[in-house]
């Protein structure tokens, strides 16, 4: 099949940029997306030009390096379906098909569709985690869990921290990924601890960086591709709340 | 090249024990002033960075990845083991590492693989403590499941995202650090060499991925926690970016390489659709707990699966193997997938695939229970090849997985060169000659966590390194030598791309250096692989510059280092000239085709140093077997 990419193509974090158009022709609708653009960019060199900058790593759609916004919805058509996951096959012959980074002012490109997500560590680092150093902790069945708690613990840490969430947001907040990690600790008793300090921190780092307000309007969690539901983020507001309450006696 | 393993005296059970209390301490006052280096951010890295920082060392962490928490070990499955013996069945610290000793065929040191399941309880606790969601039982306490080459059940798991939650824990530790300032942690930052000073391991050069910037660190230690080598055959389960060069930087500066030609073919992966593929796709082990693998019984028979009935099936993990049944371990499960497709019996349009079938499985235990233990690895099995595993078996073909060679270690982790330790994959030292499932993730935190911050403390409190700078002469060597290769790379401006040549080379070594090796296959992949090497050097294209963001040159530079090392790995399967484990040489097999060790003139690890413009010289470190009987390895 043959379809026609336009891409956004930017040379540094400063310089303009613009959307170029290429034709990839050849194409197996069996080929990853990602795949596609291998192909695209071996005719690219071939021609001496330089080929597009992408980030990708385990392809399998567990890393959460690949950001692709394509046609306009991050990581494209597909429900729960990484870029790196995305096939041919899901698109049809002569598409227009067009490719862009992740767009938000926390996340600056730093080439073509390569983007810069170290808002995000820096938010884990504030808060998202739980003291403990390495030894000295109790025996792993002394704690018995109640299995549904630990089955919605593993739901939100499941978060690949991708930022699709944030790309998808008009508002670009980051709020589905700040509750992922609040979530996932908050539901099992060795998180619930500093649940309160965590949360606030973790919120503060995110108003730093630059993310956006939440308005509710659901769009992270349409693109999210291991399906992180807002309920998540009802979840961190409560936490955060209780926190400001505490923190006000 | 001395190869002393310094394994501590005394019996088995209390070596580790004793040896914690023989070594030296660094008291925390002078903990403050020694830095410590560790490249890598998966299990082993982000464990040892963050333990290292928490006793209070200073420590500096690099990844190429843009955030630490996107490491390869976030895409391992199945589980991880431990001797917790929760299931009550028969588990015991002693049985896990008799289960790993001769998982590895022997192949392996006894007292690294005791102390292994010895720590490996402990992970699971501080896993736990973490918040690293496992499954659970309905009374709340941890699930267990299966594995191969395993007769109890003692792999905890976070459904197949095991590997994710695990180094999420790890990332989270490491994260605490930074977050407090105990740890310096460089992304997109590539080692690209070692620096040696008076015979010690002092520091690295790194490029930054993003800037093209090369910056000089220096420190006390050096920690390798860079992973395996896996991708040298082009298509692998490895990441893309998975590459070979600090390891094989190492070992050009003086480190030996331990048994490069010990490779993990894993049985159970999505089989190759087309040459546009760039990877290959694991489906877990823990699939072969209720999948039942065969193949038609007749030749080229491309009936659909559901209309070949029973009688023409051939279960014959089952059929040869019938003590594990469909849990033999990998390299055997590989090895019989092979076998029937070589005999004509394979399917799918290339002839390259069996099939892995759950129709038994959703009829015992329903379509809910299934979907619950395998429904992400079903989701991803659909997604990549649009048919649904729940109605149609599974078609899956052997692919590299996991290196079990590596930097050679001693007992306390440290390569043979002073100061430099290698954690993880990229060591040798725990699996012999094959991997068992969910080992990895054992091997990987036990060292990170447990073994690697007291025997690092060691060589500090027992070493002073000089005070050395940056600007020291040996750094402006090393980062000039670097800085020739990048131009030079850049300079050659010649028809071909990286990946092209790094396509060739992986057809080569799986074509003669794969599933099974031989003696002409390896010498005309000797032969072959210097012809390749030098037209690289000729002809390869790299656009752009060096001083942005390039992932040509990324790819290329890694590319020159598995140029390299693929010689390494073929050199290497040509001087062992046996059977053992993932290394199958064909003219060493017995009537019924198993492998064929030989135990009177193999039973070592093969060493190799490097030598500028010559061969490499192979040293032997024998392995002294003093608790198990060396036994044929037999899971029928």
């Amino acid at each position: 099949m043959n379809v026609r990419l336009h891409v956004w193509r930017q040379q540094s974090a400063n310089a303009p940029g613009k959307m170029v158009q290429y034709e990839a022709t050849d194409i197996s609708p069996t080929m990853s997306f990602l795949e596609m653009l291998d192909l695209v960019n071996e005719g690219l060199v071939a021609k001496g030009e330089e080929p597009i900058a992408f980030d990708h790593d385990c392809r399998e759609g567990i890393c959460g390096t690949c950001s692709l916004m394509i046609n306009g919805v991050a990581h494209g058509p597909n429900e729960a379906t990484t870029s790196c996951q995305l096939h041919m096959r899901s698109f049809h012959e002569g598409q227009d098909i067009y490719i862009e980074p992740w767009r938000a002012r926390a996340f600056p490109v730093i080439r073509d569709l390569v983007t810069d997500r170290s808002a995000f560590d820096r938010i884990i680092q504030a808060g998202g985690f739980v003291s403990v150093n390495t030894g000295g902790v109790p025996d792993a069945n002394a704690i018995a869990i109640p299995k549904p708690d630990a089955e919605a613990a593993m739901d939100a840490a499941a978060c690949i921290g991708c930022g699709a969430c944030v790309a998808a947001c008009k508002n670009a907040s980051a709020m589905l990924f700040v509750s992922a990690k609040v979530s996932h600790l908050s539901l099992l008793p060795q998180g619930k601890i500093e649940g309160s300090r965590r949360a606030t921190a973790m919120v503060a780092q995110m108003d730093l960086e630059g993310f956006g307000s939440c308005t509710n309007t659901q769009e992270c969690e349409a693109v999210c591709p291991k399906e992180i539901s807002v309920a998540s983020i009802a979840r961190l507001n409560r936490e955060f709340l209780k926190a400001s309450v505490e923190s006000s006696h | 090249m001395q190869l002393d393993a310094k394994v501590p005296a005394g019996n088995l059970e209390s070596k580790w024990t004793r040896h914690k209390f023989d070594m030296k301490l660094v008291a925390p006052a002078n903990k403050r002033k020694k830095k410590v280096l560790v490249v890598g951010t998966g299990l082993a890295g982000a464990a040892a960075a963050a333990t290292l920082a928490e006793q209070g060392y200073q420590v500096e962490a690099f990844c190429y990845q843009d955030s630490a928490r996107r490491a390869h070990s976030i895409a391992a499955q199945g589980g991880i083991n431990a001797a917790k013996n929760y299931q009550g069945d028969g588990d015991s610290i002693y049985r896990l590492f008799y289960d790993t000793i001769k998982g590895g065929d022997f192949r392996a040191r006894e007292a690294n693989v005791y102390r292994l399941a010895e720590v490996s309880v402990q992970i699971i606790d501080q896993a736990v403590a973490q918040g690293v969601p496992f499954a659970r039982e309905y009374g709340g306490l941890l699930a267990n499941r299966s594995f191969g080459g395993a007769q109890v059940s003692r792999t905890f798991y976070a459904r197949g995202q095991t590997g994710q939650q695990l180094l999420l824990g790890a990332y989270s530790a490491l994260s605490r650090q930074v977050g407090c300032g105990a740890v310096k942690l460089h992304t997109r930052s590539e080692m690209l060499d070692l620096v040696v000073h008076e015979g010690r391991a002092r520091g690295i050069i790194v490029r930054n991925l993003a800037t093209g910037q090369l910056t000089r660190h220096v420190a006390d230690a050096v920690v390798l926690a860079t992973g395996g080598y896996g991708n040298t055959f082009y298509l692998s389960t490895n990441a893309t970016g998975c590459n070979v060069t600090a390891t094989h930087r190492a070992y050009k500066r003086g480190a030996g390489f331990a048994n490069p030609c010990y490779t993990q073919i894993h049985p159970t992966c999505i089989p190759v659709s087309g040459d546009h593929q760039s990877k290959l796709t694991l489906m877990s082990e823990s699939l072969r707990n209720d999948g039942r693998v065969w193949v038609p019984q007749k030749q080229g028979d491309k009936r659909k699966p559901a209309d070949i009935p029973e009688n023409e099936r051939d279960y014959f993990l089952e059929r040869k193997y019938p003590g594990f049944g469909n849990l033999a371990p990998r390299d055997i499960a590989s090895r019989s997938a092979k076998e029937a497709c070589d005999s004509g019996r394979g399917i799918g349009d290339s002839g390259l695939g069996v099939y892995l079938d759950f129709s038994a499985a959703i009829s015992r235990l329903g379509k809910p229970l299934v979907a619950e233990r395998y429904g992400n690895l079903f989701q991803m099995y659909e997604k990549i090849t649009a048919e649904n595993p729940y109605e149609t078996p599974m078609r899956i073909y052997p692919a590299v997985h996991y290196t079990m060679g590596g930097l050679w270690v001693d007992y306390n982790l440290q390569s043979t060169i002073p100061g430099l330790f290698v954690a993880g994959e990229a060591n040798f030292s725990d699996h012999g000659a094959n991997r068992l499932g969910a080992s990895a993730l054992m091997q990987g935190l036990a060292d990170g966590y447990f073994v690697l911050p007291s025997t690092l403390g060691n060589y500090l409190a027992e070493n002073s390194t000089p005070a050395l700078s940056v600007d020291a002469p040996v750094f402006q060597t090393v980062q000039g030598e670097v800085e020739a290769q990048v131009q030079k790379l850049l300079s050659i401006q010649g028809t071909r791309s990286p990946s092209s040549f790094h396509r060739e080379l992986g057809l080569l070594l799986w074509e003669h250096c794969g599933m099974a090796r031989d003696k002409a296959g390896l010498e005309m992949a000797l032969r072959k692989i210097p012809e390749l090497r030098k037209t690289f050097w000729q002809d390869v294209r790299v656009t752009g510059s060096g001083a942005a963001l390039n992932q040509e040159l990324e790819k290329a530079g890694r590319v020159a280092d598995f140029l390299e090392f693929g010689e390494l790995m073929c050199l290497d399967a040509l001087s062992r000239e046996e059977s053992c484990g993932g290394h199958f040489r064909t003219e060493y097999q017995t009537e019924d085709g198993e492998a064929k060790r030989d135990d009177a003139n193999f039973s070592h690890a093969s060493v190799w140093e490097y030598q500028d413009g010559r061969a490499p010289v192979m040293h032997k470190e024998p392995l002294v077997f003093e608790n198990v009987k060396l036994a044929t390895r037999s899971y029928k």
